[in-house]
């Protein structure tokens, strides 16, 4: 056969077969939640293919030229040449358009996959030793993505990406002491300067997209060291990994998984409509567009902005503006708990001992509970984001939503918490005592009880057929 | 390898024509990858013949769906589905490995004075030459000055032109007509953006030492929000007030513009107006700086 040659050829100058074998026998576990981090992962592969594309035609340029192209309403209208060629792109590039939307679908697709990926991760306790690196790792991915999202659309110099960007300045320079300074560096002077779409541009199909790529094979590299998590159950303990091999079956499925998750991106790329440039207009400073609204990852981000009291704080003549608490601390209180939860449950806990075997969520009813006030809270924010749009559609006084929602902040994720943390407990004594009410013989549910260790002696009949020693 | 699940579902379902008698039906994954096949040259062909996003889409995603539910068809129907255990060592090297590597980094086995002395001199070499590294980032941009503070009203009795750039005249606005308005010559400048008003109306106040900035019933509020820096564009004649669409502050035009409403904290800086003629001018700057909040804004 030629391929026995070839692969012979090969491995005679790079000794890979033996690797390779190893490879291909390697044992993954199986759930479907498993598959997130993995849409997220060809969601990037599909921003890549189609952003590569876009590149070939975008101008990063603030320099003014008049519209000549087939979009009627926009002719003879000054505008600047990244807008011009995002237009281009979209009317005059054939496959331009499906290009383009395809590309703002995968970065959609590719923030909600980080974002459910990593809700997979918390609730089910993956960042425990000695995976803890790695949950930084992937805190930082989720960082660059919502990051490189946010310069990614403020590149078509559209109305609404010019508005997100006046924002951002604004926020920046809210910062205390640095503030001025950092703008002035980022934007190359004042707002909004010449120099922004063209730094943003390097930073956008250059910069993050090479470190995100090294985060990933760094990500993946620990993934293969660590080996996958798996739920208690078929005889997995701390020290084996159940699953199937990678070769074939796995490969096929993650593969299958690939091609479906482009397939989603395609579909809406063709048929959903997405981020119409042209219906926004060109960047103009003095316009703004009514019922704007940011990507949907930025959504919290805008909803505190817009939840946020008229406060600010006056420290001897000096100025902590308004914008600077929902638009930097609290991001940066998010991420920097985000980046120290593993170490913040180790340090309650006092469980420092290394842990493969995946928690149910109710069978840790405390982090359960503040994973749901959290994901609450940012909701809320979410919604207030779209505070416009809950009023016009349902017709009511903008005051009273921005009021609903304000206590809505203190009130559902405390709400949340508490229906959580019972809920956990009814499922928990469900699995332990009424055993007549569920089916029997799960094993998943008696071991994930004893692997709390909170009383969850199994009992009757549903014990499991496989008891798990823990070295901890 | 046993095939459990793949000889329990081959035995359910109706054999279709495709199946051999030898094994499970090969006929689902086929059929999607013939599905994905058609697609692909359909997609040529709408290609070829002018494009067409939406088609381009449908088809590019029947293409890859064909060959992505192929796949996963195949592997649930064919492939060994067999759960097996592996072993996982701890990721820890072994016992003593990390205090080797201290040992040989930290070269114990040599002069520890004058080591440690060579050591500090390259510690601070590397620091000196990051800091002399990250002075570039100082090209960046200028220094952040006067720009935020000033704007080109400044210069003093500047026309007040229209975003066309024509001169406004009293006649221009009826009462509660609003205008976007610049200093003649700097049309479109992001900070001299100013919201011109026709506020001849009962309940309008003008603020207590500012009632010569306005011309006529004319007033002049500057149009950047001092929350987030928005247009504040949208004029709610009845209650006398604007509201920015960015994030809802609210600013009661009738009394200084002061917020009223959402995340804003101070009012509206506004521009004294007077008149040349019929003309409209202005006499200086803003009543404050422009935009929102930033650290030394009021120093």
């Amino acid at each position: 056969m030629i391929t026995r040659k070839l692969i012979r050829w090969l491995d005679q100058r790079t000794g890979a077969a033996g690797v390779t074998a190893k490879t291909l026998e390697k044992v993954f576990p199986n759930h479907w939640s498993f598959l997130l981090g993995e849409v997220a992962l060809y969601s990037f592969v599909m921003l890549v293919l189609t952003g590569t594309y876009l590149g070939f035609f975008y101008v990063p340029s603030v320099a003014t030229t008049t519209y000549t192209g087939s979009y009627a309403p926009l002719q003879g209208v000054e505008v600047s040449q990244a807008y011009r060629s995002a237009l281009d792109l979209s009317f005059d590039v054939r496959a331009g358009l499906v290009m383009r939307q395809m590309h703002h679908w995968a970065a959609l697709i590719f923030v909600a996959a980080i974002t459910a990926h990593l809700a997979r991760i918390f609730f089910t306790g993956a960042f425990r030793r000695p995976r803890e690196l790695n949950w930084m790792i992937g805190v930082t991915l989720m960082l660059l993505a919502i990051g490189n999202g946010f310069a990614g659309y403020s590149l078509l110099d559209d109305q609404l990406s010019g508005t997100g960007l006046r924002i951002m300045y604004s926020v920046i320079i809210s910062i205390p002491l640095a503030g001025t300074w950092i703008a002035s560096l980022v934007f190359g002077g004042d707002f909004p300067g010449e120099d922004i779409l063209s730094r943003l541009f390097l930073l956008h199909v250059f910069v993050i997209p090479i470190t995100i790529t090294g985060l990933l094979v760094l990500h993946l590299g620990m993934l293969v060291k660590h080996k996958h998590t798996h739920f208690p159950g078929r005889g997995a303990t701390d020290h084996n990994v159940v699953g199937e091999r990678l070769w074939p079956t796995y490969a096929a499925k993650a593969g299958g998984l690939f091609f479906i998750t482009a397939a989603v991106i395609a579909a809406l790329g063709g048929l959903a409509q997405i981020n119409a440039i042209w219906i926004y207009g060109p960047f103009r400073t003095s316009n703004v567009s009514a019922l704007s609204q940011p990507d949907w990852y930025m959504g919290w981000l805008e909803g505190a902005m817009r939840l946020m009291p008229a406060w600010e704080i006056s420290l001897g003549g000096y100025t902590v503006p308004n914008p600077f608490f929902p638009g930097v601390l609290i991001p940066g209180i998010t991420f920097t708990l985000l980046y120290a939860w593993p170490f913040l449950e180790a340090w309650r806990t006092r469980d420092r001992a290394e842990h493969h075997v995946l928690d149910r969520p109710r069978d840790r009813p405390g982090r359960t509970a503040a994973g749901a006030a959290t994901l609450a809270f940012y909701s809320v924010l979410g919604l207030g984001g779209a505070n416009d749009l809950l009023t016009t559609f349902f017709g009511l006084s903008l005051n009273q939503v921005v009021w609903v929602l304000r206590a809505m902040l203190v009130v559902v994720p405390i709400a949340a918490a508490l229906v959580t943390y019972r809920l956990c407990l009814e499922l928990q004594q469900r699995d332990r005592g009424d055993a007549d009410d569920i089916a029997t013989g799960n094993a998943h549910r008696e071991l994930g009880g004893g692997a709390a260790g909170d009383g969850g002696s199994a009992s009757g009949a549903a014990v499991a057929p496989v008891v798990v020693a823990r070295t901890d | 390898m046993a095939d459990r699940s793949g000889a329990a579902r081959s035995a359910t379902p109706s054999p279709t024509r495709t199946a051999s008698p030898s094994g499970p039906s090969i006929g689902m994954p086929l059929l999607c990858f013939a599905v994905s096949v058609a697609a692909a040259f359909a997609l040529t062909a709408v290609y070829a013949t002018g494009g067409n996003a939406q088609a381009e889409g449908a088809l590019l995603a029947v293409s890859l769906g064909g060959i992505g539910i192929g796949l996963v068809s195949w592997c649930k129907r064919l492939m060994p589905n067999e759960i097996v255990t592996e072993d996982r060592p701890s990721p820890a090297s072994a016992a003593g490995e990390a205090d080797e590597v201290v040992d040989e980094l930290s070269g114990a086995e040599q002069g520890m004075d004058r080591r440690h002395v060579l050591e500090i001199g390259l510690v601070t070499a590397v620091a000196g030459l990051g800091v002399a590294a990250l002075l570039p980032i100082r090209s960046l941009g200028p220094r952040p000055g006067k720009g935020l503070k000033s704007t080109p009203w400044a210069a003093g009795n500047l026309r007040v032109v229209d975003e066309a750039g024509g001169i406004v005249t009293l006649d221009r606005l009826a009462p509660n007509g609003v205008l976007t308005v610049f200093p003649e010559g700097f049309v479109g400048r992001e900070d001299a953006q100013t919201l011109l008003m026709n506020l001849r109306r009962d309940d309008f106040v003008p603020v207590k030492g500012r009632e010569d900035w306005v011309a006529d019933g004319y007033v002049g509020y500057s149009k950047v929000c001092t929350h987030a820096g928005c247009p504040v564009g949208l004029f709610e004649e009845r209650l006398g007030t604007l509201l920015c669409p960015c994030h809802q502050s609210t600013f009661d035009v009738l009394h200084g513009a002061r917020p009223v409403f959402g995340p804003a904290t101070r009012p509206l800086p506004q521009l004294p107006l007077a008149l040349d003629g019929q003309t409209l001018i202005a006499t200086g700057d803003f009543s404050a700086p422009v935009g929102p909040g930033f650290w030394d804004m009021d120093r």
